[in-house]
Protein backbone atom coordinates (compact mmCIF):
# COMPACT_ATOMS: atom_id res chain seq x y z
CA UNK A 1 0.00 0.00 0.00
CA UNK A 2 1.43 3.48 -0.75
CA UNK A 3 0.96 7.02 0.61
CA UNK A 4 -2.20 7.83 -1.89
CA UNK A 5 -4.32 4.30 -1.40
CA UNK A 6 -3.83 4.92 2.74
CA UNK A 7 -4.86 8.55 2.47
CA UNK A 8 -7.83 7.22 -0.12
CA UNK A 9 -8.89 3.97 2.71
CA UNK A 10 -8.06 6.80 5.97
CA UNK A 11 -10.20 9.41 4.20
CA UNK A 12 -13.38 6.78 3.26
CA UNK A 13 -13.43 5.63 7.44
CA UNK A 14 -13.38 9.59 8.25
CA UNK A 15 -16.59 10.30 6.00
CA UNK A 16 -18.14 7.11 6.63
CA UNK A 17 -17.45 8.08 10.79
CA UNK A 18 -18.36 11.80 10.42
CA UNK A 19 -21.36 11.29 8.99
CA UNK A 20 -22.91 9.20 11.23
CA UNK A 21 -21.45 10.73 14.17
CA UNK A 22 -23.78 13.93 13.21
CA UNK A 23 -26.85 11.39 12.10
CA UNK A 24 -26.74 10.18 15.67
CA UNK A 25 -25.40 13.00 17.57
CA UNK A 26 -22.55 11.31 19.30
CA UNK A 27 -19.63 12.48 17.07
CA UNK A 28 -17.04 10.51 14.97
CA UNK A 29 -14.19 11.04 16.65
CA UNK A 30 -14.55 8.40 19.10
CA UNK A 31 -15.04 5.70 16.56
CA UNK A 32 -12.08 7.12 13.94
CA UNK A 33 -8.93 6.16 16.23
CA UNK A 34 -9.68 2.03 16.81
CA UNK A 35 -11.26 1.94 13.04
CA UNK A 36 -7.52 3.39 12.23
CA UNK A 37 -5.91 1.31 14.69
CA UNK A 38 -7.76 -2.12 14.14
CA UNK A 39 -8.46 -1.60 10.32
CA UNK A 40 -5.83 -0.22 8.87
CA UNK A 41 -2.76 -1.61 11.94
CA UNK A 42 -1.91 2.66 12.14
CA UNK A 43 -0.22 3.39 15.63
CA UNK A 44 -2.57 4.39 18.34
CA UNK A 45 -0.63 7.68 18.89
CA UNK A 46 -0.71 8.60 15.48
CA UNK A 47 -4.48 7.36 15.17
CA UNK A 48 -5.18 9.96 18.53
CA UNK A 49 -3.24 12.69 17.46
CA UNK A 50 -5.32 13.11 13.98
CA UNK A 51 -8.42 12.18 16.19
CA UNK A 52 -8.19 15.01 18.15
CA UNK A 53 -7.70 17.45 15.42
CA UNK A 54 -10.77 16.29 13.48
CA UNK A 55 -12.64 16.42 16.53
CA UNK A 56 -11.49 20.40 16.59
CA UNK A 57 -12.97 20.92 13.29
CA UNK A 58 -16.49 19.18 13.93
CA UNK A 59 -16.73 20.83 16.97
CA UNK A 60 -16.33 24.27 15.81
CA UNK A 61 -18.12 23.73 12.71
CA UNK A 62 -20.89 22.74 14.28
CA UNK A 63 -20.99 25.14 17.38
CA UNK A 64 -21.19 28.03 14.81
CA UNK A 65 -24.43 27.33 13.57
CA UNK A 66 -25.77 26.73 17.27
CA UNK A 67 -24.07 29.36 18.91
CA UNK A 68 -26.13 31.54 16.51
CA UNK A 69 -29.71 29.74 17.05
CA UNK A 70 -29.38 30.71 20.65
CA UNK A 71 -29.36 27.17 22.19
CA UNK A 72 -25.44 26.59 23.69
CA UNK A 73 -25.06 28.74 26.97
CA UNK A 74 -21.62 30.53 26.68
CA UNK A 75 -21.80 31.28 30.40
CA UNK A 76 -21.76 27.32 31.58
CA UNK A 77 -19.76 26.62 28.84
CA UNK A 78 -16.70 29.01 29.84
CA UNK A 79 -17.15 28.23 33.26
CA UNK A 80 -17.12 24.03 32.87
CA UNK A 81 -14.01 24.57 29.96
CA UNK A 82 -11.58 25.37 33.55
CA UNK A 83 -12.26 22.20 34.23
CA UNK A 84 -12.73 20.32 30.88
CA UNK A 85 -9.12 22.15 29.77
CA UNK A 86 -7.44 21.47 32.92
CA UNK A 87 -8.66 17.85 33.07
CA UNK A 88 -7.34 17.66 29.11
CA UNK A 89 -4.06 19.22 30.05
CA UNK A 90 -3.54 16.16 32.94
CA UNK A 91 -4.99 13.69 30.40
CA UNK A 92 -2.59 14.83 27.69
CA UNK A 93 0.29 14.81 29.92
CA UNK A 94 -1.03 11.67 31.33
CA UNK A 95 -1.19 9.89 27.93
CA UNK A 96 2.35 9.69 27.22
CA UNK A 97 3.21 7.87 30.54
CA UNK A 98 0.26 5.14 30.34
CA UNK A 99 1.36 2.07 28.13
CA UNK A 100 -0.60 1.83 25.22
CA UNK A 101 -2.82 -1.45 26.32
CA UNK A 102 -4.09 0.50 29.25
CA UNK A 103 -5.19 3.37 27.07
CA UNK A 104 -6.71 0.67 24.85
CA UNK A 105 -8.55 -0.81 27.55
CA UNK A 106 -9.59 2.28 28.64
CA UNK A 107 -10.78 3.20 25.18
CA UNK A 108 -12.73 0.16 25.12
CA UNK A 109 -14.65 1.22 28.19
CA UNK A 110 -15.08 4.86 27.42
CA UNK A 111 -16.59 3.14 23.94
CA UNK A 112 -18.94 0.80 25.35
CA UNK A 113 -20.05 3.57 27.43
CA UNK A 114 -21.02 5.48 24.43
CA UNK A 115 -22.94 2.79 22.96
CA UNK A 116 -25.09 2.36 26.08
CA UNK A 117 -25.99 5.93 25.90
CA UNK A 118 -26.65 5.85 21.39
CA UNK A 119 -29.00 3.19 22.65
CA UNK A 120 -30.98 5.39 25.61
CA UNK A 121 -31.78 8.14 23.27
CA UNK A 122 -33.08 11.81 24.32
CA UNK A 123 -34.08 11.53 27.96
CA UNK A 124 -37.65 12.67 29.02
CA UNK A 125 -37.64 16.19 30.32
CA UNK A 126 -38.02 16.34 34.40
CA UNK A 127 -39.85 19.03 36.04
CA UNK A 128 -37.73 22.24 36.71
CA UNK A 129 -35.61 22.30 40.14
CA UNK A 130 -34.65 24.87 42.20
CA UNK A 131 -31.36 26.53 40.70
CA UNK A 132 -28.40 25.92 43.60
CA UNK A 133 -26.48 29.66 44.76
CA UNK A 134 -24.16 29.01 43.09
CA UNK A 135 -25.65 28.84 39.87
CA UNK A 136 -27.50 32.34 40.60
CA UNK A 137 -24.18 34.24 41.86
CA UNK A 138 -22.50 32.80 38.23
CA UNK A 139 -25.43 33.61 36.21
CA UNK A 140 -25.59 30.08 34.41
CA UNK A 141 -29.49 29.80 34.35
CA UNK A 142 -30.90 30.70 30.74
CA UNK A 143 -33.52 30.22 28.40
CA UNK A 144 -33.50 29.00 24.97
CA UNK A 145 -35.84 29.22 21.88
CA UNK A 146 -38.91 26.87 21.28
CA UNK A 147 -41.89 27.11 18.94
CA UNK A 148 -44.05 28.81 22.04
CA UNK A 149 -41.31 31.14 22.37
CA UNK A 150 -38.26 31.32 24.83
CA UNK A 151 -38.32 28.81 27.61
CA UNK A 152 -36.16 30.04 30.52
CA UNK A 153 -34.19 26.80 32.88
CA UNK A 154 -32.55 26.24 36.28
CA UNK A 155 -29.12 24.80 36.59
CA UNK A 156 -28.48 22.72 39.51
CA UNK A 157 -25.87 20.53 40.79
CA UNK A 158 -22.94 23.09 39.79
CA UNK A 159 -20.23 21.40 42.20
CA UNK A 160 -20.60 17.95 40.99
CA UNK A 161 -20.83 19.26 37.01
CA UNK A 162 -17.83 20.94 37.54
CA UNK A 163 -15.84 17.57 38.63
CA UNK A 164 -17.53 16.09 36.43
CA UNK A 165 -16.39 18.13 33.20
CA UNK A 166 -12.43 17.46 34.87
CA UNK A 167 -13.31 13.77 34.60
CA UNK A 168 -14.51 14.51 30.85
CA UNK A 169 -11.47 16.93 29.82
CA UNK A 170 -9.10 14.14 31.42
CA UNK A 171 -10.49 11.31 29.19
CA UNK A 172 -10.54 13.81 26.09
CA UNK A 173 -6.24 14.40 26.63
CA UNK A 174 -5.82 10.43 27.40
CA UNK A 175 -7.47 9.16 24.59
CA UNK A 176 -7.48 12.37 21.54
CA UNK A 177 -11.39 12.03 21.71
CA UNK A 178 -13.79 14.37 22.39
CA UNK A 179 -15.87 12.95 25.36
CA UNK A 180 -19.14 14.43 24.18
CA UNK A 181 -21.22 11.64 25.89
CA UNK A 182 -19.36 12.35 29.14
CA UNK A 183 -20.07 15.97 29.08
CA UNK A 184 -23.99 15.48 27.82
CA UNK A 185 -24.10 13.26 31.37
CA UNK A 186 -22.44 16.09 33.39
CA UNK A 187 -24.75 18.73 32.06
CA UNK A 188 -27.98 16.97 31.59
CA UNK A 189 -27.92 14.41 34.70
CA UNK A 190 -26.10 15.93 37.19
CA UNK A 191 -26.50 19.77 36.26
CA UNK A 192 -30.95 19.50 35.32
CA UNK A 193 -29.74 20.92 31.97
CA UNK A 194 -32.42 20.74 29.05
CA UNK A 195 -30.78 17.93 26.70
CA UNK A 196 -30.65 20.67 23.84
CA UNK A 197 -28.72 23.05 25.65
CA UNK A 198 -26.82 20.09 26.93
CA UNK A 199 -25.96 18.93 23.48
CA UNK A 200 -25.05 22.28 22.01
CA UNK A 201 -22.71 23.38 24.75
CA UNK A 202 -21.11 20.60 24.91
CA UNK A 203 -20.40 20.64 21.26
CA UNK A 204 -19.49 24.16 21.97
CA UNK A 205 -16.76 22.88 24.90
CA UNK A 206 -15.42 19.80 22.46
CA UNK A 207 -13.46 22.63 20.35
CA UNK A 208 -11.84 24.05 23.66
CA UNK A 209 -11.21 20.89 25.58
CA UNK A 210 -9.50 19.24 22.54
CA UNK A 211 -7.31 22.45 21.36
CA UNK A 212 -5.98 22.46 25.30
CA UNK A 213 -4.90 18.81 24.83
CA UNK A 214 -3.92 19.50 21.08
CA UNK A 215 -1.02 22.13 22.13
CA UNK A 216 0.51 19.14 24.56
CA UNK A 217 0.27 16.42 21.26
CA UNK A 218 1.68 18.49 18.76
CA UNK A 219 4.56 19.00 21.09
CA UNK A 220 4.85 15.54 21.57
CA UNK A 221 5.37 14.73 17.44
CA UNK A 222 1.75 12.88 17.85
CA UNK A 223 -0.02 14.90 14.98
CA UNK A 224 1.52 13.60 12.36
CA UNK A 225 0.30 16.36 8.73
CA UNK A 226 -0.18 13.37 6.35
CA UNK A 227 -1.94 11.17 8.56
CA UNK A 228 -4.02 13.47 10.06
CA UNK A 229 -4.77 15.66 6.26
CA UNK A 230 -7.25 12.83 5.21
CA UNK A 231 -9.00 12.94 9.00
CA UNK A 232 -9.80 16.11 9.20
CA UNK A 233 -11.31 16.86 5.52
CA UNK A 234 -13.40 13.24 5.45
CA UNK A 235 -15.02 14.15 8.94
CA UNK A 236 -15.55 17.50 8.69
CA UNK A 237 -17.15 16.11 5.18
CA UNK A 238 -18.82 13.53 6.46
CA UNK A 239 -20.30 15.67 8.71
CA UNK A 240 -21.65 18.09 6.56
CA UNK A 241 -23.10 15.60 4.71
CA UNK A 242 -24.83 13.85 7.51
CA UNK A 243 -26.53 17.32 8.63
CA UNK A 244 -28.06 17.70 5.29
CA UNK A 245 -29.74 13.75 5.52
CA UNK A 246 -30.52 14.47 8.99
CA UNK A 247 -33.95 15.68 8.26
CA UNK A 248 -35.34 12.44 6.57
CA UNK A 249 -33.35 9.97 7.83
CA UNK A 250 -34.37 6.94 9.76
CA UNK A 251 -32.37 8.21 13.43
CA UNK A 252 -33.93 5.33 15.83
CA UNK A 253 -32.39 2.76 13.59
CA UNK A 254 -29.36 4.60 12.84
CA UNK A 255 -28.08 4.48 16.36
CA UNK A 256 -29.20 1.01 17.24
CA UNK A 257 -26.68 0.45 14.11
CA UNK A 258 -23.63 2.82 15.52
CA UNK A 259 -24.23 1.39 19.06
CA UNK A 260 -23.83 -2.04 17.64
CA UNK A 261 -20.66 -0.72 15.45
CA UNK A 262 -19.16 1.57 18.32
CA UNK A 263 -19.91 -1.74 20.75
CA UNK A 264 -17.86 -4.10 18.51
CA UNK A 265 -14.88 -1.53 17.83
CA UNK A 266 -15.06 -1.76 21.81
CA UNK A 267 -14.50 -5.52 23.07
CA UNK A 268 -12.13 -5.81 19.14
CA UNK A 269 -10.07 -2.82 21.00
CA UNK A 270 -10.18 -4.55 24.63
CA UNK A 271 -9.50 -7.76 23.04
CA UNK A 272 -6.62 -6.32 21.02
CA UNK A 273 -4.97 -3.85 24.48
CA UNK A 274 -5.52 -8.03 26.04
CA UNK A 275 -3.59 -9.81 23.96
CA UNK A 276 -0.94 -6.99 23.36
CA UNK A 277 -1.41 -6.00 19.82
CA UNK A 278 -1.59 -2.25 20.28
CA UNK B 1 -22.22 44.75 23.20
CA UNK B 2 -25.19 42.31 23.85
CA UNK B 3 -25.35 38.76 24.20
CA UNK B 4 -26.69 38.41 21.15
CA UNK B 5 -24.22 40.14 19.38
CA UNK B 6 -21.47 38.20 21.08
CA UNK B 7 -23.33 34.58 19.99
CA UNK B 8 -23.26 36.43 16.45
CA UNK B 9 -19.86 36.87 16.26
CA UNK B 10 -18.37 33.66 18.02
CA UNK B 11 -20.46 31.59 15.17
CA UNK B 12 -18.25 33.77 12.38
CA UNK B 13 -15.30 33.44 14.24
CA UNK B 14 -15.44 29.71 14.27
CA UNK B 15 -16.89 29.20 10.89
CA UNK B 16 -14.50 31.35 9.11
CA UNK B 17 -11.82 29.39 10.87
CA UNK B 18 -12.48 26.05 10.33
CA UNK B 19 -13.23 27.12 6.30
CA UNK B 20 -9.64 29.44 6.14
CA UNK B 21 -7.93 26.13 8.46
CA UNK B 22 -9.46 23.28 5.67
CA UNK B 23 -8.24 24.85 3.00
CA UNK B 24 -4.75 26.02 3.98
CA UNK B 25 -5.36 21.82 4.67
CA UNK B 26 -6.50 21.01 1.54
CA UNK B 27 -3.84 22.55 -0.54
CA UNK B 28 -1.07 21.08 1.17
CA UNK B 29 -2.70 18.03 1.23
CA UNK B 30 -2.86 17.86 -2.85
CA UNK B 31 0.59 19.46 -2.75
CA UNK B 32 1.82 16.46 -0.20
CA UNK B 33 -0.06 13.74 -2.62
CA UNK B 34 1.47 14.60 -5.63
CA UNK B 35 4.87 14.55 -3.87
CA UNK B 36 4.55 11.74 -2.11
CA UNK B 37 1.40 9.81 -2.86
CA UNK B 38 3.33 6.49 -4.31
CA UNK B 39 6.29 6.46 -1.50
CA UNK B 40 5.34 3.18 1.29
CA UNK B 41 3.83 4.52 4.35
CA UNK B 42 5.12 4.51 8.23
CA UNK B 43 2.05 4.54 10.66
CA UNK B 44 2.86 1.10 12.15
CA UNK B 45 5.47 2.46 14.11
CA UNK B 46 5.75 5.62 16.34
CA UNK B 47 8.58 7.45 15.94
CA UNK B 48 6.99 10.59 16.51
CA UNK B 49 7.24 13.80 13.91
CA UNK B 50 10.45 15.54 13.30
CA UNK B 51 11.16 18.27 15.57
CA UNK B 52 10.40 21.52 13.09
CA UNK B 53 6.72 20.22 12.98
CA UNK B 54 6.27 20.22 17.06
CA UNK B 55 5.94 23.85 17.31
CA UNK B 56 4.41 26.92 15.91
CA UNK B 57 7.87 28.01 15.25
CA UNK B 58 9.50 25.70 13.77
CA UNK B 59 6.01 25.09 11.05
CA UNK B 60 6.60 28.71 10.30
CA UNK B 61 10.38 29.74 9.92
CA UNK B 62 12.65 28.65 7.21
CA UNK B 63 10.60 29.74 3.89
CA UNK B 64 13.26 27.97 1.52
CA UNK B 65 12.33 24.94 3.02
CA UNK B 66 8.86 25.58 3.22
CA UNK B 67 7.20 21.84 1.79
CA UNK B 68 4.00 19.89 2.04
CA UNK B 69 4.16 18.88 5.37
CA UNK B 70 4.82 21.90 6.62
CA UNK B 71 1.47 23.63 5.21
CA UNK B 72 -0.41 21.28 6.02
CA UNK B 73 0.46 21.34 9.66
CA UNK B 74 0.24 25.35 9.62
CA UNK B 75 -3.22 24.48 8.39
CA UNK B 76 -3.85 22.25 11.22
CA UNK B 77 -2.10 24.78 13.77
CA UNK B 78 -4.75 26.96 12.64
CA UNK B 79 -7.66 24.65 13.11
CA UNK B 80 -6.40 24.40 16.85
CA UNK B 81 -6.23 28.57 17.19
CA UNK B 82 -9.32 28.40 16.18
CA UNK B 83 -11.14 28.02 19.67
CA UNK B 84 -8.32 29.63 21.20
CA UNK B 85 -9.45 32.82 19.33
CA UNK B 86 -12.73 32.22 20.07
CA UNK B 87 -11.83 32.31 24.04
CA UNK B 88 -9.38 35.40 23.71
CA UNK B 89 -12.38 36.91 21.94
CA UNK B 90 -14.76 36.37 24.67
CA UNK B 91 -12.50 37.77 27.09
CA UNK B 92 -12.81 41.32 25.36
CA UNK B 93 -16.90 40.49 24.85
CA UNK B 94 -17.06 40.65 28.76
CA UNK B 95 -14.47 43.19 29.21
CA UNK B 96 -16.73 45.44 27.29
CA UNK B 97 -20.14 44.18 29.27
CA UNK B 98 -18.15 44.90 32.73
CA UNK B 99 -18.77 41.04 33.51
CA UNK B 100 -15.52 40.92 35.79
CA UNK B 101 -16.19 37.28 37.08
CA UNK B 102 -16.51 36.44 33.70
CA UNK B 103 -13.41 38.21 32.42
CA UNK B 104 -11.49 35.94 35.36
CA UNK B 105 -13.16 33.16 34.57
CA UNK B 106 -12.29 33.59 30.61
CA UNK B 107 -9.07 34.48 31.62
CA UNK B 108 -8.18 31.34 33.31
CA UNK B 109 -9.21 28.77 30.38
CA UNK B 110 -7.27 31.14 28.37
CA UNK B 111 -4.18 31.12 30.50
CA UNK B 112 -4.48 26.80 30.40
CA UNK B 113 -4.75 26.80 26.56
CA UNK B 114 -1.42 29.31 26.08
CA UNK B 115 0.24 27.25 28.49
CA UNK B 116 -0.68 24.10 26.45
CA UNK B 117 0.25 25.90 23.18
CA UNK B 118 3.13 27.73 24.37
CA UNK B 119 5.07 24.24 26.94
CA UNK B 120 7.70 22.32 25.56
CA UNK B 121 6.26 19.17 26.70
Amino acid sequence: MNVLELTALVGLVSVAAGCLGALTGLGGGVVITPAMVLLLGIDLHYAMGAALVSVIATSSGAASAYVREGFSNIRIGMFLEIATTIGAVCGAFAAAKISPSILGILFGVVLLHSAWITTRGRPAPRPGEHADSLAARLRLNGSFPTPEGPRSYNVSHVKTGFSLMFVAGAVSGLLGIGSGALKVVAMDRAMRIPFKVSTTTSNFMIGVTAAASAGIYLNRGYIDPGLTMPVVLGVLGGSMLGARLLPGAPTTTLRRVFALVVGALAVEMIYSAVTGKL
Amino acid sequence: MTDQQVDEIIGALLRYGVLLSASVVGAGGVWYLLQYGFAPPGYHVFRGEPEYLRHLGGIVSGIPGFHCRRMIQLGIVLLIATPVARVAFSVAAFTLQRDRTYVVITLIVLAVLLFSLGGRA
